[in-house]
């Protein structure tokens, strides 16, 4: 395996001047993401700083989707390694997550000097149930893209109610979700892509 | 606040379910808060279901990425177990757990998956896992606006993550007029 540092394949239209400039361009970005970053990372790196192309943002994204973990911070930590290896990984993970974490913490804190109040707890409750609501949100737009799955849309729906059902309902433990019917729709989806 | 006694075997075994659930996160992070429910809550009792609610919609309503959701749960145990410094003790066992794993192997993979982005068993993972990342999205949606029972009273927090949900899906309305409209409901009492 070579090194993540040698990952470019083509010249991009520009680039990071220095682990500074990768470190406060991806603070920026994470300041700026309210509800998620993704929409300001595609806007920023792409539209305005182009340092990707389109189409590479599209590839780089379904990688950083497809590998365990927070996806965009395995964006950032792709992005940073392409550009500057270890050093740059670290400085595009540390802008992500530095101060939009004391951002958080100030929230917090902030939060527990009025938790007792009944208007802020009411108030934190409506932002609960909107975040609910968000979050159920992202999962109905991504449901288009189900129709290209190669597994097609009965066997994709039964795996997804069934996901559901035992997720949110029976409350089993992930792990054994992912690997049951994860593992199920992995090897339908292996014999359908045929080599 | 709600008073717990955490030994060291607690905090490691803490740790120990983030770092396990740091390679369970496909589809972002927020996919894995309903085990992370399960466990804080039903069963350690580390977290109250308010206070698991309350880390998810600070997180949300703060920017920057939704990961740091989990900084806040264990900042949030570390806060009943103690005091300031076990709440950043549970901060960085959360945070550095979730992403502690599955950065490396990000960071070691970066060049080889981006060469190998059309090989049959990588593309076989990403088509078999989507249904279940649409799932569990949802299902998150469910847990979350569920968290204080299945009681008919609860309705008008129901209806909210409803319409939310609805509007989201089918409109590009800024994120935040959502989170602002919904601490004003609350904050009037009205949910």
């Amino acid at each position: 395996m070579s090194s993540p540092s040698d990952a470019v394949d083509a010249p991009p239209m520009a680039r990071p001047k220095s682990l500074t400039d990768l470190f406060v361009s991806f603070t920026l970005l994470a300041l700026q993401g309210f509800g998620g970053v993704l929409a300001v990372v595609q806007r920023e790196l792409v539209e305005n700083k182009r340092w990707l192309t389109k189409e590479e943002f599209i590839e780089e994204w379904a990688v950083a989707q497809i590998m365990p973990g927070p996806n965009v911070i395995n964006l950032s930590i792709t992005l940073g390694a392409r550009y500057f290896g270890l050093r740059g990984a670290l400085a595009a993970l540390a802008g992500m997550l530095t101060f939009p974490l004391l951002v958080v913490l100030a929230l917090a804190l902030v939060y527990a000097q009025f938790a007792a109040n009944a208007q802020v707890a009411g108030a934190l409750r409506g932002m609960g149930a909107v975040a609910a609501g968000l979050i159920t949100a992202t999962g109905l737009r991504l449901m288009p893209a189900l129709k290209k799955n190669v597994m097609g849309m009965p066997l994709c729906i039964a795996l997804g109610i069934a996901s559901f059902v035992t997720i949110a309902w029976l409350k089993l433990p992930l792990a054994w979700v992912l690997a049951g019917l994860g593992g199920i729709g992995c090897v339908a989806a292996y014999r359908k892509l045929a080599p | 606040m709600n008073a717990i006694a955490l030994n060291a075997a607690d905090w490691l075994s803490l740790f120990v379910h983030y770092l396990s659930l740091s390679m369970l996160c496909v589809g972002g992070a927020i996919t894995t808060a309903p085990d992370m429910h399960r466990f804080l809550v039903q069963e350690k009792a580390w977290l109250t279901d308010p206070q698991f609610s309350a880390s998810i919609a600070i997180a949300q309503a703060a920017p920057g990425p939704n990961v740091l959701f989990t900084a806040l749960m264990g900042w949030n145990v570390g806060l009943n177990a103690g005091g300031l410094w076990t709440a950043l003790l549970g901060m960085l066992l959360c945070l550095g757990g979730i992403m502690l794993p599955s950065s490396v192997v990000v960071y070691l993979t970066a060049h080889w998956s981006h060469r190998n982005r059309e090989l049959r068993a990588v593309r076989a993972f990403k088509q078999g896992m989507a249904p279940l990342v649409v799932a569990l999205l949802v299902a998150t949606g469910w847990i979350l606006a569920t968290a204080n029972g299945y009681a008919a009273s609860n309705w008008p927090g129901w209806a909210v993550t409803f319409v939310t949900a609805l509007v989201v899906w089918r409109t590009r309305l800024h994120l935040l007029w959502l989170l602002a409209a919904g601490a004003l409901l609350g904050w009037m009492g009205w949910i």
